[in-house]
């Protein structure tokens, strides 16, 4: 109350002047003075500062001079660029419904489970309270062949033969997925446990008095309640399998996105791009691709979703 | 609460094999789940002689991993690094967030609606495509290898923004106009009488502003060339390297960037679940 009083003297009876609703509009740009000072300078000038060096041929060693769509039309004729296109998507393709397929099914049945709930739960969710790069590390181990690795050992003691797993062109993108799948079913599990809890349970009661059977109240009821919190999932766990970088970087640190390039996603391309060729006007290029590639698929994805 | 969740009639009490079935499954499922986790701590406590020995509870357990790598300094250092990143940014955007969302939520005056959208669009960029601007900017100031060139790009953010905003405007008008007919000046209603009210959404922006920037890597993997700065996960990829195939070693530096994480959810485990369900339902 002090303070109030001490303004009102302070600034000579204009403050005490102002109506309320004068008051509250300066109060209100007061408070968001320093946030947009820090928006504007830390996140837009950036935006349009990568717009910029997209197209221009800024390296490290010499200033940027503008070179038009140079760098996009080189893009579009890199064969790498394509290689890296096409693992993007498959960890995007493979990753999002593998995901949401498991942690749907166990919220499903968990949901019903009392025994130990939250304990069961928490295993699920321990995952995702990891840090990436420090697991991809653990599961680097697990893929070694035998003696080393767990899963070979596991295989070969079923007298299964041993398999490659990040050694091999073909194995080593599921195999660097699968940590980035567990570590993300803790909190999608989560998730779908909130909306589940949200369906209000006076529809599974009616539905149980028509006598439908379970199948056809998860088909009739479950599932369309559950689009809202589906739409969510899906856009969120798409956007971070097509950012995916963390594990990939870390599960082969002697050449990250091998072998041959076949785990070598968007984002690593451009860090490598960035900071081991100081290529920065291409690298900026392929931002502006990833950015464009983000957007669709999330304009994509929230129509499709919304329509049916 | 829990139990309204359920249909009634699936919840007689009488046992049926269908669910024993079912909690067995879930439980089989879990324990997959944290074998990684396992794995981990327990080879972190072998010595080199038992790591192929993949027994899950050590023979012989020994702390001689931690002993060696946390004595000689670099992890220590680390973990002082992640842990003052992770709390000062954390700490900025519990302020500024909700700041931001409540004056956003709770104040009406022209171009409220402009700076939300504009806020708003943030989330449209992603990271990667500032982190080329982030970096000439930190290069020209001097910020490579400083905690505030790690700091500066999470200070604020669209998502814990829009998070606070949401919940600033359930909080009843009503409780504000008292606080103003009693004297109290803007700032005070916001810091003494809205912000207690939203305290399960503030415990959801910090941890989850904690986590994320306890385990970020891209950025600190950038910014930083010098050990002495490295973040955990940053400094823990280089040890790994430089260990090549001391698989114990390296699990015992995973165990030290991991446990932290881990023991936080053991005491905050209901209030962690509840920041992840509201953030699903309102974000």
């Amino acid at each position: 109350m002090s303070t109030v009083s001490h303004r009102e003297v302070a600034s000579g009876g204009l403050w005490s002047r102002m109506s309320l609703g004068q008051k509250q509009v300066i109060w209100a740009w007061s408070f968001l003075a320093v946030p947009l000072v820090f928006y504007v300078v830390i996140r837009f000038w950036p935006t349009f500062q990568a717009f910029y060096l997209s197209v221009t041929d800024w390296t490290i060693t010499k200033p940027a001079a503008f070179v038009g769509l140079e760098n996009y039309g080189r893009l579009l004729g890199d064969p790498l660029f394509w290689q890296v296109f096409r693992n993007t998507f498959l960890y995007l393709i493979l990753g999002t419904p593998i995901s949401l397929l498991i942690s749907f099914v166990v919220a499903y049945y968990l949901d019903r489970v009392r025994f130990m709930h939250s304990f069961i739960r928490a295993l699920y969710f321990l995952p995702f309270l990891t840090t990436a790069a420090a697991m991809a590390w653990v599961w680097r181990w697990f893929y070694q062949p035998v003696p080393i690795g767990v899963i070979n050992d596991v295989l070969s003691s079923f007298g299964i033969p041993q398999q490659p797993f990040l050694r091999s062109t073909s194995q080593a993108l599921p195999a660097v997925l699968a940590p980035a799948v567990w570590a993300g079913l803790g909190f999608q599990i989560i998730i779908f446990l909130a909306g589940l809890r949200a369906i209000p349970v006076t529809y599974y009661e009616a539905a149980r008095i028509d006598g439908l059977p379970e199948g056809a109240i998860l088909r009739k009821i479950t599932l369309p309640l559950l689009k809202p919190t589906l739409v969510f999932l899906v856009v969120f766990s798409s956007i971070g399998f097509l950012r995916i970088f963390d594990q990939v970087y870390n599960i082969n640190t002697n050449d990250p996105g091998g072998p041959l390039n076949s785990t070598k996603p968007l984002v690593l391309m451009i860090y490598q791009t960035a900071f081991s060729s100081y290529e920065m006007g291409y690298a900026a290029a392929q931002t502006v691709v990833l950015f464009v590639i983000l957007l669709v698929i999330s304009l994509v994805q929230l129509r499709l979703m919304r329509d049916r | 609460m829990k139990a309204a969740a359920f249909p009634p009639g699936l919840m007689m009490p009488h046992i049926r094999p269908g669910r024993i079935l079912c909690w067995t499954l879930l439980f089989i499922g879990g324990v997959i789940m944290v074998t990684p986790l396992l794995f981990m701590l327990s080879t972190s406590l072998k010595d080199a002689s038992q790591v192929y020995d993949l027994r899950v509870i050590p023979e012989t357990p020994t702390l001689d991993n931690y002993i060696e790598i946390l004595g000689d300094g670099r992890f220590t250092r680390w973990l002082m690094n992640s842990t003052i990143v992770a709390v000062i940014v954390t700490l900025s955007n519990v302020f500024f967030d909700s700041l931001v969302g409540y004056t956003l939520a709770k104040f009406r005056f022209r171009g409220r609606y402009i700076v939300f959208i504009a806020i708003l669009s943030t989330l449209m960029i992603p990271t990667e495509m500032l982190v080329l601007p982030w970096y000439l900017m930190a290069s020209q100031f001097g910020w490579i290898d400083s905690y505030w060139g790690i700091m500066f790009p999470g200070m604020m953010t669209a998502f814990g923004t829009f998070l606070m905003k949401q919940f600033f405007e359930g909080v009843p008008d009503d409780f504000l106009e008292a606080a103003r007919i009693d004297g109290l000046n803007e700032f005070t209603i916001w810091w003494k009488i809205a912000m207690p009210l939203v305290t399960p959404a503030l415990s959801a922006l910090a941890i989850f502003t904690f986590l994320g920037n306890w385990t970020a890597f891209f950025w600190p993997l950038i910014v930083t060339t010098s050990a002495e700065l490295y973040t955990l996960p940053v400094g823990l990829s280089s040890f790994a390297v430089e260990q090549s195939i001391q698989w114990e070693k390296i699990m015992t530096g995973a165990s030290i960037a991991t446990l932290p994480t881990l023991i936080i959810f053991l005491f905050l485990q209901r209030y962690i679940v509840r920041g992840v369900m509201l953030t699903g339902l309102k974000g």
